[in-house]
């Protein structure tokens, strides 16, 4: 009897110094996570410029004002219209181009994803694969047919360019809405049938309402796209800084010839443009992992 | 190798007996692809077959309406009953004509230019009467062209075709053409249906019957018409301009407008692979690297990934909540942010090399040297990754069904039995389409590499690139830097077809081995 019971105490404190490992190791990772991160609100407060260390020795606000009044070295402010980094413009950009590419890539995903998921016709495989042999081609890989084509159109450097680059691919990213629509009991589309709807009826009237997470969901992420991209908009918009997005913008603060002038406002308007997207991204961390393991977790 | 065999195998034979059936599996799923590819181009054949066959039956069996419609189409329709069906074929037609006639006809015959020159300098040595065929747009005759070095003197740049436009509006044509091609099938299938409909003395439907059946019965047409025009304008159109692209001389001395491309058949390829030395010796480094790369880049992420999904999900940890949030939330800042910062951060002069200075360690070039930074971007892409596949495998851990571990434990399972038999084979069988999008992935990281390093260090040998450069970035900066826009072409080509037969084999290889996957 008291044999097993000190082997119980025994497994039970070898259990707690496992934990303990445990904790310290999950400690240690946090620190080494977050850090970086510490480091760059830090940063956006330092009133050290781009000597800033480790740890910032005097503090301002001075990084914030100057994203939207810049001034030059000596304190006297810079017009707006001449400002170098107009860094609200390229947010006002950055927001137009997300509404717009979010709107109308939302209803291509949603219209692609129901037709896949509930309806069935005779191309529908030769399709899907079709889907899947051109999502393997680089992204990017046909950006110069992509501007030579904007360019006939007569968007060449305009923020429509943007908006239709990143909603006509648009159609390629149904996964996750026909997950969604998969888990719809088909007995709801056969019962409506049965009272002679027309499937373009059921859409309507019984699949939408029922759709309202996944909708925002998909308005949700297709929103969020344009605010990281910087390969198309680099492209696209060439020197055109006016119609430059948010990524692009901060990305040219950094290069060579204005890193040592703007490295701690660069810190600033990265906070800024950093909150609303991690706030977005953790409430939608759900259905992310829907989306990559293909709808193996249902959200 | 039964089951019963297999069961009665020691914990390490097991093993090693599926590390083996792992790689005695490749040849197995090399062969499977190619039958794949088989498979595909036979259903190709049988398709067209099919579709002939049917064509000369259909008008073999058509009355005098369904075989007008083979030359004027609505025709069959028209004569069925079917008039506004037939109007709208009519109009197809006549509308294609037009096209064909102003627009098409044009590009076409445009794509393969000949230049005729009376005397021409192509590397120094002089040539007469030199025509040089194959070039995209047609050239007044003797115009001051010098084909290799572009143009020397442009006086009127009208006269003078832009090889882009040629080349898109050519392929615009092909693409309407094969649409068209569609509708005029459609057209003799109609009719000779609704001649069917006719001789059972029944009547064809109305053109408002049959426009409403766009609501119902073909409903899937009104939902894809939209986004399948938006990928055939804006995706489709681009990556066939691309590949035709790499088929042509279109660099940087032969920009349009202004100069022009032509057709150099498979040099390109040539360059990339032997004849080049520059290139391809570029070519084959980054090649090298960038599997090395999405090889560690997907295994480091997924195994630690999975590590700490699991730490953080064993039932004795607290405040799981918010360990998973501190990690999501360093997935959650735009990645362009947090690699810039941890570019600044690791920079020569950076804060930590000067952090580290004050100790009195030496500056270490986590950037700037070549092992070191290949290093560096793969651990920085841990910091970047490993959050992501914790997120996923802990959604996974958390849909394990809860029995499962409850019979384990009742059987006498230890927690390292319950691991190895349980939750490891239960994560990795859901995980194994994650494994294969992350490594197709990682091939394609362009994030990691460009805003971090921007692909340096680059010494000299390398063309246009640097010793971390993946594929991708190196299509980038050839797009955008050095305007070698043939060159990127047969890139995006080769990364196309290094992901599509990776995912193809992969996904023959877990077809294969699902039938051996055992929940027990």
């Amino acid at each position: 009897m008291t044999n097993t019971s000190s082997m119980q105490s025994g497994y039970a404190a070898k259990k707690r110094a496992a934990n303990i490992v445990i904790y310290v190791i999950l400690t240690i990772m946090v620190i080494i996570w977050i850090s970086p991160i510490v480091w760059l609100v830090l940063a956006s407060f330092s009133g050290d410029g781009v000597s800033t260390g480790m740890f910032p020795k005097t503090f301002t606000f001075d990084n914030y004002i100057r994203l939207a009044q810049d001034h030059e070295r000596d304190g006297t402010p810079i017009p707006v219209e001449d400002m170098k980094f107009p860094y609200f413009k390229w947010v006002f950009n950055t927001f137009i181009v997300a509404v717009l590419s979010s709107v109308i890539s939302t209803l291509i995903i949603l219209m692609v994803s129901y037709a896949f998921s509930r309806l069935r016709f005779k191309s529908r495989k030769t399709f899907l694969n079709l889907g899947l042999i051109l999502g393997m081609f680089p992204g990017f890989m046909s950006m110069a047919a992509t501007y030579n084509i904007m360019d006939i159109f007569g968007l060449k450097q305009n923020l429509f360019a943007l908006v239709i680059v990143y909603s006509a691919g648009a159609g390629l990213g149904y996964q996750v809405a026909k997950g969604f629509f998969d888990t719809i009991p088909r007995s709801l589309d056969e019962a409506a049938k049965i009272d002679g709807a027309t499937r373009n009826q059921i859409f309507w009237i019984i699949i939408l309402p029922l759709s309202k997470p996944i909708i925002v969901y998909t308005a949700l992420t297709t929103f969020m796209g344009p605010w990281a991209d910087y390969i198309f908009v680099s492209y696209f918009m060439k020197d055109n800084s006016d119609s430059y997005t948010i990524a692009l913008g901060l990305y040219r603060m950094l290069e060579q010839e204005s890193r040592n002038e703007y490295f701690t406002v660069f810190c600033a308007g990265a906070v800024l443009i950093a909150i609303p997207i991690t706030i977005l991204f953790v409430i939608m961390q759900r259905f992310y992992v829907a989306g990559v393991t293909g709808g193996a977790v249902k959200g | 190798m039964d089951f019963l065999d297999y069961a009665q195998l020691t914990t390490g034979q097991k093993i090693s007996y599926k590390i083996k059936s792992f790689f005695t599996g490749i040849p197995g799923a090399i062969v499977g692809l190619f039958k794949a590819i088989g498979k595909f181009f036979k259903g190709v054949f049988s398709w067209i077959g099919n579709g002939l066959k049917g064509y000369g039956s259909r008008f073999a069996k058509g009355d005098i309406g369904t075989k007008l419609s083979y030359i004027i189409m609505g025709a069959g329709s028209a004569m069925h009953g079917q008039i506004g069906k037939g109007l709208c074929f009519l109009a197809a037609q006549i509308a294609y004509i037009m096209f064909m006639m102003n627009f098409g006809s044009v590009y076409i015959s445009k794509i393969w230019g000949t230049v005729h020159f009376d005397e021409v300098s192509i590397e120094k040595v002089t040539y007469q009467n030199v025509d040089i065929t194959g070039v995209v747009g047609n050239v007044p005759p003797n115009y001051d062209v010098d084909p290799i070095f572009g143009a020397k003197t442009i006086t009127n740049l009208d006269s003078l075709d832009d090889s882009n436009k040629v080349l898109l509006f050519f392929v615009m044509t092909v693409l309407v053409s094969i649409a068209f091609f569609a509708v005029y099938i459609t057209n003799t299938k109609s009719a000779f249906k609704s001649q069917g409909i006719r001789a059972e003395g029944k009547k064809p439907m109305s053109f408002i019957e049959e426009m409403s059946m766009f609501l119902d019965e073909r409903f899937h047409v009104t939902m894809l018409i939209i986004p399948v025009t938006g990928l055939l304008i804006f995706t489709v159109l681009p990556i066939i301009f691309t590949i035709f692209m790499a088929f042509t001389n279109y660099d940087k001395e032969h920009q349009p407008p202004g100069n022009m491309y032509w057709w150099v058949g498979f040099k390109n390829f040539a360059d990339v692979f032997y004849s080049n030395p520059d290139k391809s010796s570029t070519f084959g480094k980054i090649l090298v690297w960038t599997l090395v790369w999405a090889v560690f880049a997907t295994f480091t992420n997924y195994i630690f990934g999975i590590i700490l999904a699991l730490m953080i999900n064993k039932k004795e940890i607290k405040f799981k909540a918010f360990w998973r949030t501190m990690f999501v939330v360093t997935a959650a800042v735009p990645q362009f942010v947090t690699l810039l910062i941890m570019k600044l951060l690791l920079a020569d002069g950076g804060p930590i090399n000067e952090t580290l200075g004050a100790l009195g360690v030496p500056t270490i070039p986590f950037l700037s040297n070549c092992d070191m930074a290949r290093i560096t971007v793969i651990v920085v892409n841990m910091w970047v990754g490993i959050p992501y596949t914790m997120l996923i495998s802990s959604g996974l851990l958390m849909n394990i069904p809860e029995d499962l571990y409850e019979s384990a434990r009742i059987d006498g399972a230890n927690a390292f039995q319950q691991f190895t038999k349980i939750t490891f084979p239960y994560i990795f069988f859901v995980t194994t389409p994650y494994l294969i999008t992350s490594f197709v992935g990682n091939i394609n990281n362009f994030n990691v590499i460009y805003f971090l390093t921007g692909g340096g260090p680059s010494p000299a040998e390398y063309y246009k690139a640097g010793q971390t450069d993946l594929l991708v970035t190196w299509l980038y900066k050839l797009t955008t830097q050095s305007s070698d826009f043939n060159l990127a072409a047969v890139i995006g080509i080769i990364v196309f077809i290094i992901c599509a037969t990776g995912s193809l084999i992969t996904f023959n290889m877990s077809k294969a081995s699902k039938n051996e996957e055992e929940f027990s």
